[in-house]
């Protein structure tokens, strides 16, 4: 288990800091889009409730709980939109933040082990460029290839039911997972033609849609959030790449 | 079958045999974080990491 040891150290190395990096970014791209286009969340909602309410606060003089509870089952009725009732969440502000930076932490230590994996199953040496090269394939696996069918969506979108999309997200990037290497690693021309099969059919199966999605944010939001993920993502994947084909050979394989 | 085919670049079987398991389970405990943070049904995780699901485009709501 010696190079298990070496391989989390390596991964937690370079997910620490590529995590550490990009919860900064975070702060400043996506995490205010999504604050904002809460408050478009929050208003629907209220209308919604208020809509609903207007036939039930006779019933009691309690407003603003009644107010909530209608407008939970009032969101529970729309799909895509399931919120519990009284479930514990982060209060806004530094408890949320720190939370946030703490997610962002384990997803970087977690794909930096999907990476140090995938060199270690590859073998040969390998250096922070290399590293870097690997970190742009992880950047279209997880983040393009996904994003093609499920765009990244601000808070108050709808969307098709959340398994649904689950299961075709995990399955549309191990498949661009496995395209990618038969591309570069296939050395028969059979190979790159199994690996654009596998990178395209996700897309011909198509991603669970709904016929009639809105969004409580304006399009202008949507759009603005959809380039804040992309790009953020590419330059995590960037720094998570390089920096774990440094550590990868500084602890695991020695140049 | 102890015989160790060694490649052009100097790979052998055996090494391929023997990092298997150490890698499948980083690969796993990888896996493992990702699903908690980004895939979770369970209510408390889904609002913790609720932001950086929606940053990652994680399938969210």
């Amino acid at each position: 288990m010696e190079l298990f040891r070496k391989l989390i150290f390596a991964a937690a190395a370079a997910g620490l800091i590529a995590g550490a990096f990009v919860t900064v970014v975070h702060q400043v791209s996506t995490v205010p889009v999504i604050l904002k286009a809460e408050v478009y969340e929050k208003a629907a909602d209220a209308a919604a409730a208020t809509a609903s309410t207007t036939t039930t606060t006779a019933t009691t003089t309690d407003g603003s709980s009644t107010a909530a509870s209608t407008a939970d089952s009032s969101m529970a009725s729309m799909p895509g939109m399931e919120h519990e009732a009284g479930e514990w969440e982060p209060a806004d502000g530094f408890q949320r933040n720190a939370f946030t930076v703490l997610a962002d932490l384990l997803t970087g230590v977690g794909f930096a082990l999907l990476l140090v994996s995938a060199f270690a199953l590859r073998g040969g040496a390998m250096n922070w460029q290399t590293g870097l090269y690997w970190g742009l394939a992880g950047f279209v696996a997880f983040t393009l290839a996904p994003g093609l069918g499920l765009p990244p969506e601000v808070p108050g979108t709808q969307a098709a039911p959340l398994l649904a999309r689950q299961i075709w997200w995990v399955f549309t990037v191990a498949a661009a997972c496995g395209g990618l290497a038969c591309l570069f690693f296939g050395r028969k021309p059979l190979w790159c033609l199994a690996g654009l099969a596998l990178l395209v059919v996700p897309h011909i199966v198509g991603a669970p849609q709904l016929d009639h999605a809105e969004s409580a944010a304006p399009e202008s939001i949507t759009h603005q959030f959809i380039v804040a993920v992309v790009i953020t993502s590419l330059v995590f994947w960037a720094a998570l790449g390089t920096l774990s084909g440094y550590f990868y050979q500084r602890f695991v394989k020695p140049a | 079958m102890n015989t160790i085919r060694t490649h052009a670049d100097g790979r052998t079987d055996a090494s391929v045999a023997s990092r298997a398991l150490p890698v499948a389970f980083a690969a796993f405990l990888g896996a493992f974080l990702i699903f908690g943070v980004g895939f979770s049904h369970v209510s408390a995780f889904h609002n913790a990491a609720h932001d950086v699901r929606h940053s990652n485009a994680f399938p969210c709501h």
